[in-house]
């Protein structure tokens, strides 16, 4: 285990304090912990995603379009126990961008050694931060992901072009998603188990954790979308809620886990 | 630091000094409920609060260059805008809606005529963005702010790091806009029983009649219940929906923030869009100019089915009367809060 010196000090007037009188278990108190590497990896079907130069499918309606832009908040970790308990990660708030590499690595710190079955989290902001006020780092609201006029995170943006057919004529299209109160609250959570087995945080091994996110799930979910006729969404709304219930349902997945 | 503080305040013999050098508002009126923005949100600070004054006054906030927080917002109609009907923006753009008053925004949950911001520090992303207003992006505006040297010194000096970010710009302008605070009215010496606080019989029927006609909307001592309402304005909503723009719900089609009535002859012209020039054209519109829409307001529904409030020549009379004790002079002239010359 690595204690900065500092860290270590204060560790250890805390435990002197708080263990006065009794009997000598710092080793049970001190708390032991270990990292875990969460790596974003964005797909559209059985392609990578690659922004503008590669043209997919939608299975929805074999429209052909790019994308050009893929940001989405993850927020509010939570790790699941195999003991029933769960690790829920203080200040969690990331930005993941397909255009920004390092965003698409979540290194989580801190996280307690364990066996763990799944991991759960928001896509999107939690209410209390979308009205918290000025914030810094993935919240900062000059990330391009807030709302001026109603203000509020932007949760989710898919930005493309729909490419012309004998049938329609060229477009982009625009999907923000945000929202966080009712009757169109477009937070969304996901949960997922890890398939095959346990991910185990140890102190002295730092596991990986892959994640897929599958862009085509945006259009292909329970409410399927159709680039041509879609007028988008840019505010919180029906249409908001539309691609969120699509991502919430299976755009995410567990793709692989390295024990290291 | 606090301790620090405490220490030199404790050892300042002069209270006048202190009272100098106080921040406006930071002292919360006996007579005004529990605030949203709390004092310890954004704790208030002399060097923050000038940082923010000098903010509110800077017309490079704008594209243009010439358009700042207090081009709309002017201090002596308690900053609002005098004689404008709808904002003016950049290149003389107008945009759709009357430019609020500016005050006791400590106490506001929501902003702007929709409340469509929610937070008093992320409001002033509206009108810098707007096309029609600042028509600026928060991007530029940082690398203004970050280009100057004596706001770099300034920002560095109070969050003690490099370069100005978004927080430390939208935190330093809320320590302005969070003091404009206006409670020394006549009538506020009335209620809190301070020297000065006479009221004349007709303005105190005035002020019986407020609460008997005006309330809920119009009530405690913000004079606002901080709710969305359709006053009967219009008939149908296509020009401007309202609160309903932000919340995309048919009920919401015409209803706006019921705006505070502190200083409300200093704030013409009136409504959302600022069509009443005078408030005897208000004080009309209620008593017979209400039109009937599916999302009227229920209080202006009459049991016998007419619309509006009744009031008659006298008990608009008294009303206005009441209305001029909310009129703070102190806060109209309060020299902290303007322009640094």
């Amino acid at each position: 285990m690595k204690f900065s010196l500092p860290t270590f000090w204060v560790a250890a007037v805390a435990i002197l304090f708080s263990l006065a009188g009794c009997d000598d278990k710092e080793k049970d108190a001190q708390p032991a912990v270990g990292t875990l590497d969460v790596e974003m990896e964005h797909v559209v079907g059985n392609r990578a995603l690659a922004l503008n130069t590669t043209t997919y499918t939608n299975p929805v309606s074999n429209e052909q379009f790019t994308i050009s832009r893929f940001n989405y908040y993850v927020s509010n970790v939570k790790l699941q126990k195999a003991d029933g308990t769960e690790y829920a990660q203080p200040e969690s708030y990331y930005l993941v961008q397909e255009s920004d590499a390092e965003s698409k690595h979540l290194h989580f710190k801190d996280i307690p050694t364990g066996d763990y079955t799944g991991i759960s989290f928001v896509v999107g902001v939690d209410s209390a931060r979308n009205t918290a006020g000025a914030q810094t780092g993935a919240l900062d609201v000059n990330n391009n992901m807030f709302w001026s006029w109603n203000t509020g995170y932007i949760f989710f943006k898919m930005e493309g072009n729909l490419l012309a057919s004998s049938s329609y004529p060229a477009k982009t299209f625009l999907m923000h998603v945000g929202g966080f109160t009712k009757p169109y609250n477009a937070v969304r959570t996901v949960k997922l188990t890890f398939p095959s087995s346990n991910l185990l945080v140890r102190a002295d091994h730092s596991p990986e954790l892959h994640l897929k996110a599958d862009a085509l799930k945006v259009l292909n979910g329970p409410q399927p979308i159709q680039l041509g006729t879609f007028m988008g969404a840019h505010m919180p709304g029906s249409n908001a809620m539309q691609v969120a219930n699509n991502y919430a349902a299976g755009m995410f997945s567990v793709e692989h886990i390295h024990a290291n | 630091m606090g301790l620090a503080g405490l220490l030199v305040a404790g050892c300042q013999p002069d209270a006048d000094i202190l009272k100098q050098q106080a921040v406006p508002g930071d002292t919360l009126p006996s007579n005004f409920p529990t605030p949203a923005y709390a004092l310890e949100t954004n704790p208030p600070d002399r060097a923050t609060f000038e940082l923010g004054r000098t903010l509110f006054y800077d017309p490079r906030l704008s594209r243009t260059g010439d358009v700042s927080c207090g081009s709309c917002h002017q201090q002596f109609v308690a900053f609002a805008h005098a004689d404008h009907r709808v904002s003016h923006g950049v290149d003389g753009l107008l945009g759709p809606r009357n430019a609020p008053a500016l005050q006791n925004l400590r106490w506001r949950r929501e902003l702007l005529w929709d409340g469509g911001a929610k937070n008093l520090e992320t409001m002033p992303l509206a009108p810098l963005t707007n096309p029609v207003e600042m028509d600026e992006t928060l991007d530029n505006v940082l690398k203004k702010l970050n280009a100057d040297a004596d706001y770099q010194r300034r920002f560095a000096k109070i969050y003690g790091k490099s370069p100005i970010d978004s927080y430390q710009f939208l935190r330093a302008l809320a320590q302005f806009t969070a003091a404009l605070t206006s409670a020394n009215s006549r009538y506020d010496h009335h209620v809190r029983g301070e020297a000065g606080g006479q009221l004349s019989e007709p303005e105190l029927h005035g002020r019986a009649l407020l609460a008997q006609k005006c309330t809920p909307c119009h009530s405690t001592d913000l004079f606002t219940d901080e709710t969305y309402r359709n006053n009967g304005l219009d008939r149908e909503f296509s020009a401007d929906s309202g609160r309903a723009h932000i919340t995309n719900v048919t009920q919401d089609r015409g209803l706006f923030k019921v705006p505070s009535l502190r200083n409300v002859t200093k704030t013409a012209p009136y409504m959302h869009d600022g069509r009443f020039a005078t408030l005897a054209e208000v004080l009309a519109h209620y008593d017979h100019g209400v039109q009937v829409s599916p999302t009227l307001d229920p209080l202006l529904r009459r049991p016998n089915g007419q619309l509006g409030i009744p009031l008659t020549a006298q008990e608009q009379a008294d009303l206005l009367a009441f209305l001029e004790t909310l009129t703070d002079t102190e806060f109209l002239q309060d020299r902290r809060l303007a322009e640094r010359q």
